[in-house]
């Protein structure tokens, strides 16, 4: 039982931590009262501008190995860091200057997204004309996978904690600052009033519009760094077009379940990550069918989730009040 | 300083003339993208797609065969959106419809006359779809929970149940697909009408198209949802049951949604796979929405994204691109006509010049 339990819990961090980015981003977003389903889409890009900025790093180079590791995190940092906060800006542009339905907006930048990485990620493979559909970024990753060099002669205590890199470390950071940032300080409880009540928060003197820009781009960069450490850690910086699949529902799937709370949202996805690979684990013999079967376990969590905090009507356990609405000043 | 007021309703025609000139635009703008990142020239880049969507009249069936069923499913969910309930389950709808059509075709293919075997699959299609619209709805209507994220959710829960049931009616075992259901017997295929396998389903939608017109704009299903959707409290005020509105209504999207699943597999497929719906659930969503749930204009709309679906698809082939370039442009229009909708519906004041006026008033 206990070599089971580390065998699968580093599992099921390395399969959380992408979800926990994009859950902590869309709880800073949806906070300020933008409900963005862009999220998905806004990781694939994440992603893919990571993927092309090692890409061309890498090929700038004779050789893979005189790699400066600075600039090889660096590069792709910044360009994933880049292409998410240009989409959050493209969705808050229509949805906030323009006041567009955000629900629309957000499934187009879905499409979108999710368009540009298999475009870029599909053209990238045609340059490098390997036989498999696939890039492979190995030196990169090799970084963004490091380790501590003595976490390995630790035992199990190592495999749990620390064998991880260091994006699953700011995954978790990044989440108990939103945290506290949300709970603990006057620009927390400022943008909760924005997505709570923004006429009242508009009253008090709250500009509005800042705080829906400046929540939501941030949330998209979080959120964009969980595509990043997808294709860098976990997939061993191979991209694949369609490899990070419906992760980015599932985030917001996390949303719903932490009943918006970034602090919650840590052990959360590590459990969604455990659901998510669960089905590898149990053992079902030759039935095939029945792990499809488990692998619904983290949307019906969810769906259990949902319903349970609406009838139980607990005010705090509520998304927030103006969700999805756009706002307008001279609406009444 | 700039200053934005609401417009009064502008004329329907104007407003369609704006969409439409912003549109061209946008077609301009992908086709200078298009020139940029790959470095073809946009106009032949358009010239493939129009072949590519009109080259021949298999072509032309095909993409208005495609056209149909994105128009079904966009027609499923626009009464939920007049009622301002965001359905975004489509995609799972669909997925419930042509799961219980094609449970119906491999469990009762050989037991039942066609016909027979055809009013059972239509029944149970709706009844799936209804459902599978109903629980969220139900929910909405009792607890007040949030449907979107509900709706979204019930989507994977249908994909998973399909990719179990996927597997259970493997055939032939082990290769992880159903393959094509009754290709001896043809038992459950909807029938060719017209000597046109195309045919039957682009005649059915577009008969429920009018239906649909004429259900929300002239029943009293139709009034009493939109006026739960602009005011539930005022709907409660004129004796509407609110909840009973909510749950019919998404009742008759789901069906419709389930009623298109049936399409998909009995019609087109002839086979379940999880990705049958394609998308369309969410790409139905913006056809709607662009269309303002008008469900003539819905035609227009659907047609205009099949065609950069099949567009992009020609490309793909002809220039060795990848078939996600289509995706792209179809994201670039989207973002520019969503975009347009604010000065649709606002105006924009310069207030120097509205001080100017009034000066110019009290002189007078």
């Amino acid at each position: 039982m206990f070599e089971f339990l580390v065998s699968f819990i580093p599992r099921a961090v390395v399969q959380g931590i992408p979800l926990l980015f994009g859950c902590t981003g869309e709880i800073v977003t949806e906070k300020s009262g933008n409900l963005n389903l862009g999220i998905p889409g806004v990781m694939y890009v994440g992603g893919i501008c990571g993927v092309i900025g090692s890409f061309f790093y890498e090929n700038s180079l004779s050789d893979p190995s005189l790699m400066n590791p600075a600039l090889g995190i660096l590069i792709p940092l910044v360009c994933c860091i880049l292409g998410s906060l240009l989409m959050g800006l493209i969705y808050c542009f229509l949805t906030v200057t323009l006041r567009a339905n955000q629900n629309v907006t957000g499934l187009a930048m879905t499409t979108f997204g999710v368009g540009l990485g298999n475009f870029f990620g599909g053209s990238l493979i045609k340059l490098v004309g390997s036989e498999i559909p696939s890039i492979s970024l190995t030196a990169t990753s090799n970084l963004f996978r490091a380790t501590l060099p003595f976490a390995e002669s630790l035992g199990w205590f190592g495999q749990i904690f620390l064998s991880y890199g260091f994006l699953a470390y700011v995954a978790i950071i990044i989440a108990v600052g939103a945290s506290l940032l949300l709970n603990r300080t006057r620009v927390g409880l400022q943008l909760r009033a924005v997505g709570e009540n923004p006429a009242t928060a508009d009253a008090a003197g709250i500009n509005i519009t800042r705080y829906k820009y400046v929540a939501t781009c941030a949330g998209c960069i979080i959120a964009g760094l969980g595509g990043l450490y997808f294709v860098m850690d976990y997939a061993n910086g191979i991209w694949a077009n369609d490899a990070f699949g419906d992760r980015g529902w599932l985030a917001i799937a996390l949303v719903i379940f932490t009943v918006w709370r970034p602090g919650v949202s840590i052990p959360a996805s590590i459990l969604f990550g455990g659901l998510y690979i669960l089905h590898l684990f149990i053992p079902t013999g030759t039935d095939l069918a029945v792990k499809e079967l488990y692998k619904m376990l983290p949307y019906v969590v969810t769906i259990v989730v949902l319903v349970i905090t609406s009838t139980r009507n607990k005010r705090e356990n509520q998304p927030p009040e103006s969700l999805g609405l756009p706002y307008f000043r001279e609406n009444r | 300083m700039i200053h934005v007021v609401k417009r009064k309703d502008m004329p329907l025609v104007q407003a369609l003339a704006i969409r439409f000139g912003i549109i061209v635009f946008a077609l301009v703008v992908c086709g200078v993208i298009t020139a940029l990142a790959t470095g073809l020239n946009p106009i032949a880049v358009y010239g493939t797609m129009i072949q590519g969507s009109f080259g021949s009249p298999r072509k032309v069936w095909i993409l208005l065969q495609q056209v149909a069923l994105l128009l079904c499913v966009s027609l499923a969910l626009t009464p939920a959106f007049r009622m301002k309930f965001w359905n975004l389950g489509g995609e799972g709808q669909v997925l419930a419809g042509g799961f219980a059509a094609a449970a119906c075709m491999i469990c009762l293919g050989d037991k039942l006359p066609n016909a027979a075997l055809l009013a059972v699959m239509f029944v149970a299609s709706i009844a799936a779809g209804a459902l599978w619209a109903a629980i969220p709805a139900f929910f909405k209507a009792k607890f007040n929970t949030n449907e979107t994220l509900f709706t979204l959710m019930m989507n994977y829960v249908a994909i998973q149940i399909v990719a179990y049931f996927v597997i259970v009616w493997e055939n032939p075992k082990g290769s992880g697909t159903i393959g094509i259901i009754n290709q001896k017997s043809e038992a459950g295929w909807l029938p060719v009408v017209g000597g046109n396998k195309y045919m039957l389903i682009v005649i059915l939608v577009a008969l429920l198209t009018i239906a649909m017109y004429v259900y929300l704009n002239y029943s009293k299903h139709g009034y009493e949802l939109a006026v739960v959707g602009e005011s539930p409290s005022t709907a409660r005020y004129v004796g509407i049951k609110v909840d009973r509105v909510i749950v019919r209504t998404l009742i008759l999207s789901g069906a419709i949604c389930g009623f298109a699943g049936m399409l998909l597999v009995a019609g087109s497929a002839h086979t379940l796979t999880t990705s049958i719906a394609a998308g369309r659930g969410f790409t139905a969503v913006m056809v709607a929405w662009l269309a303002k749930f008008n469900p003539a204009v819905m035609v227009g709309s659907s047609f205009l994204l099949e065609f950069m679906g099949s567009g992009a698809g020609e490309i793909a082939t002809t220039y060795g691109l990848n078939q996600s370039f289509g995706d792209i442009l179809a994201g670039i229009i989207l973002f520019f006509i969503i975009g347009t909708e604010f000065f649709i519906t606002y105006r924009i004041v310069f207030s120097k010049k509205q001080k100017a006026s009034e000066k110019e008033q009290g002189n007078v």
